[in-house]
């Protein structure tokens, strides 16, 4: 059995205001994973080590942290595939409170800005049950509910980068989750929350988003969809005797 | 001297999963002009509900009924349910589904567009709603979507909650480590909903997150109200060896078998009826009792049993099964639609809990618990599948309400005076003790391998009144060897190592109750198996077992169970 070495960026608001880079030896087991590799040090060597973790299944997104300068889950990383040393930093493009753990609060603020909710005039009361919703109406917006919320791809947006007020992908991804759900009546001003201020006008189609997200939402396809959607919109508004709004 | 930061509610909820969630929007709904924090140790998102695959049962078909779902999950339980609490709890199941629906949940549909449902272990029919086989997250990120649209919920995200004050045998709030800072505050609350999960990283191979330390438990039970039925700890029968990364019980739904190293269907000589969709203890002994006889395979992680899913063919297993494919694809590098997965049992639900009635409400006045953190009791000795997403629903929101009424009827009583200056001074002295001692004989990651090794061995699926002996004079000295313990980590801000010393203090004081309990069991019901007591004893057992908090250790109460319709039988599948 070897060893992997392991450089973490660490900082602590409470030591002085400088980074600095340490490194560690870690037992190696086959099929280690780069959270087992902090798990382990942080049990063992160093119990200061401050990491995000919980379900190490990549399904609660908790874990986002920049592995050899790629935004990756560090539970669903293996280290075989990594080069050493193996160098772990804190995701770019968030404030660091503390090691690898960043400060999220833009991103919790843009998911609720979108509406991330289903709007609807009138709701139908519950022993009237179900809105029927067909297989394929469900496909029409499936892919864009699957986002855990990781926050790989504000890391890796070179537009949030520059621009602390763009929407970002995962945010507009859920929004547009939501415009396409059947049972929602939100509309068109759905596309004006998602295209006013630095919006999805802003996205320049890099689309490292979708390169880096875990789960295969595509939030660069929603962000280009979104502007053609809201484009055609203002379109049709234009024209005479056109009926705007979506087919119920 | 007040140097805690003070802040005022109407409702405290800890903890934001589905049940959390689910209460917080129930009370503030009912009550638009109370106060309702989310406190929670993560953001609600990263809850452990994410993790849930398989589904949530309801009664939505003319083929189903009340009566079939109460008697499916009364028999599940092994009799130890309530049923009177069972009766309420699949009366109020299909509404969940259909709010839910109404709020967004992608509910996986028929063509016509209703919402589906699939078979599930030890239901007789099918009645158990689906979102692919991610239920649990689309039904929390649907919870939590959902509750930002209500001004009157205020959200504490890493909150740590260190402990729940009482006076006078009643409520009166909680203290808190804000993470950020590292500093404690007092948060004020007529009333207090725990929705903090189980205890299942009590074990050393669980499908558990990190995060699921039993706190709420330990909180409530420090604070006066028992605990129950904590003997009570289910293994399910299909976890990764090695990870122990849950493969849903969906997939023997859909049609999945279980074989031995013969190639047979064990299975036919333990629950020749249910076969693959028979209760998980009954299956999680049976995998054991083969592995134990020499009819397991041999693996780098350990024994272990395949679930074969290859005859379901790659479209079914794409629709119906595609995280399971994802899941066991990326962390073992088998393709199901082609290979056989390894699994083995490991730990999975706390069916005991904070015990409340049927409307989330402690004996503890202003104190409510709901979800895993909660035994009403629906579960009894043995949950079914796709019961526990349900009841996060129904009383998740009975306990809201319960609270939201609480409260509104407080409202004018609230404490204006602080908690006793002794008391937030002991309590602050108590949390910070990890960072000013100077050094510990154990690493607090040391204490905590030994106590899941010790449940890991002596309190499984396999027990013995030697065993718990064990387990519990050890378990006392890891007491002690953690209250002397200090952490590497002195700073404040977003100490992680802190916490964990604070959650395994928590874990100390659940496993004391779990032990205690298991001992007194003489008999073997459900999930709780004893080699030396190994038959079902109604007529000295047929009783819960409440825990009291003593500083000396657990002591115990027989509770009665209420049986209203369904008498004890015996319990073949």
């Amino acid at each position: 059995m070897g060893t992997v070495r392991i450089r973490v960026k660490r900082y602590q608001p409470e030591g002085g205001a400088k980074s600095y880079y340490q490194e560690y030896e870690v037992p190696y087991t086959r099929g280690m994973v780069v959270l087992d590799a902090l798990n382990y040090i942080k049990d063992n060597l160093d119990g200061s080590l401050t990491y995000r973790w919980s379900c190490r299944m990549g399904i609660c997104g908790s874990c986002g942290a920049l592995v050899n300068g790629v935004p990756r889950l560090t539970c669903a990383t293996f280290l075989s595939s990594l080069r050493q040393p193996v160098t772990v930093e804190p995701l770019n493009n968030f404030p660091v409170i503390k090691d690898l753990v960043v400060n999220i609060d833009d991103f919790m603020e843009k998911l609720v800005r979108i509406q991330p909710w289903i709007v609807r005039e009138r709701e139908r009361p519950i022993e009237e049950g179900e809105y029927r919703q067909t297989p394929e109406e469900m496909e029409r917006y499936h892919q864009f509910s699957l986002c855990i919320n990781c926050g790989l791809c504000y890391a890796a947006c070179p537009v949030y980068a520059a621009d602390k007020g763009f929407i970002g992908p995962a945010a507009a991804a859920l929004g547009y989750r939501y415009y396409l759900d059947s049972r929602d009546e939100g509309g068109s001003r759905r596309l004006e929350i998602l295209t006013e201020g630095a919006g999805a006008y802003d996205c320049t189609f890099v689309g490292e988003c979708s390169a880096v997200c875990p789960k295969g939402v595509d939030p660069a396809l929603a962000l280009q969809r979104i502007k053609l959607e809201s484009a055609m919109n203002i379109l049709s508004g234009l024209l005479p005797r056109r009926v705007v709004g979506r087919p119920k | 001297m007040w140097a805690m930061e003070r802040l005022e509610h109407d409702i405290a909820v800890v903890g934001g999963g589905a049940a959390g969630l689910r209460a917080a929007i129930e009370a503030a709904s009912i009550g638009e002009g109370l106060s309702v924090a989310v406190i929670s140790k993560v953001y609600p998102m990263r809850s452990h509900t994410v993790s849930a695959e398989g589904g949530a049962a309801a009664v939505l078909r003319e083929y189903d009924s009340f009566d079939l779902h109460a008697m499916d999950t009364v028999k599940g339980s092994d009799y130890l349910a309530d049923q009177d609490a069972v009766e309420v709890f699949v009366r109020e199941c299909p509404r969940e589904i259909i709010q839910l629906e109404h709020w967004g949940c992608p509910w996986s549909r028929e063509p016509d567009g209703r919402i589906a449902v699939r078979a599930f272990g030890g239901m007789s029919v099918k009645r158990t709603c689906f979102a692919a086989d991610k239920t649990g997250f689309h039904l929390l990120h649907t919870l939590f979507q959902h509750s930002m649209k209500y001004p009157n919920i205020i959200r504490y995200d890493e909150w740590f909650v260190t402990s729940l004050i009482t006076e006078d045998g009643r409520v009166k709030g909680l203290t808190a480590l804000d993470m950020r800072t590292g500093e404690l505050a007092f948060i004020s609350a007529a009333a207090v909903v725990i929705a903090t999960g189980g205890a299942g990283r009590l074990y050393r191979f669980t499908t558990n997150a990190a995060i699921k330390t039993g706190d709420g438990m330990a909180l409530a039970n420090r604070a006066g109200a028992p605990l129950k039925d904590m003997e009570f700890i289910q293994f399910h029968p299909t976890a990764l060896p090695g990870t122990g990364i849950l493969i849903t019980e969906a997939a023997r739904g859909e049609g999945g078998y279980l074989i031995n190293n013969r190639g047979e269907r064990f299975l036919k000589r333990y629950v020749p009826e249910k076969m693959e969709l028979g209760p998980r203890d009954i299956l999680s002994r049976a995998i054991i009792t083969e592995i134990r006889e020499g009819r397991g395979f041999e693996g780098p992680y350990g024994s272990y049993v395949l679930l074969d899913l290859r005859h379901l063919g790659k479209e079914v297993i794409e629709r119906r099964l595609p995280f399971v494919r994802e899941l066991a694809t990326h962390y073992i590098g088998i393709d199901p639609v082609h290979e056989p997965i390894p699994v083995r049992p490991a730990v999975h639900y706390t069916m005991g809990g904070i015990h409340t009635d049927i409307d989330g409400q402690t004996p503890v006045a202003g104190l409510y618990a709901c979800g895993e953190a909660a035994c009403v009791s629906v579960n009894g000795a043995n949950r079914l599948g796709s019961n526990s997403l349900s009841e996060c629903l129904v009383f998740g929101r009975r306990a809201g309400a319960a609270a939201a009424r609480y409260a509104l009827h407080h409202k004018e009583k609230k404490a204006t005076s602080n908690p006793v200056a002794q008391y937030w001074r002991a309590e602050e002295e108590r949390v910070y003790s990890y960072l000013r001692r100077e050094r510990s004989e154990q690493r607090v990651s040391g204490i905590r391998r030994q106590l899941q090794d010790l449940m890991e061995d002596h309190v499984g699926i396999f027990r013995s009144e030697e065993g718990l002996m064990r387990a519990s004079s050890e378990i006392r000295k890891l007491r002690d060897a953690l209250h002397g313990a200090a952490v590497d980590d002195k700073s404040r801000v977003f100490n992680t190592e802190l916490t964990a010393a604070l959650e395994l203090d928590f874990m100390l004081t659940v496993a004391e109750a779990v032990v205690q309990s298991a001992l007194a069991r003489r008999e073997s019901r459900g999930a709780h198996y004893r080699v030396d007591y190994p038959k079902r004893d109604d007529e000295h057992f047929l009783h819960h077992q409440l825990s009291y908090y003593t500083p000396e250790g657990p002591r115990l109460e027989s509770l009665g169970v209420s049986i209203t319709r369904w008498q004890p039988a015996e319990r073949r599948y």
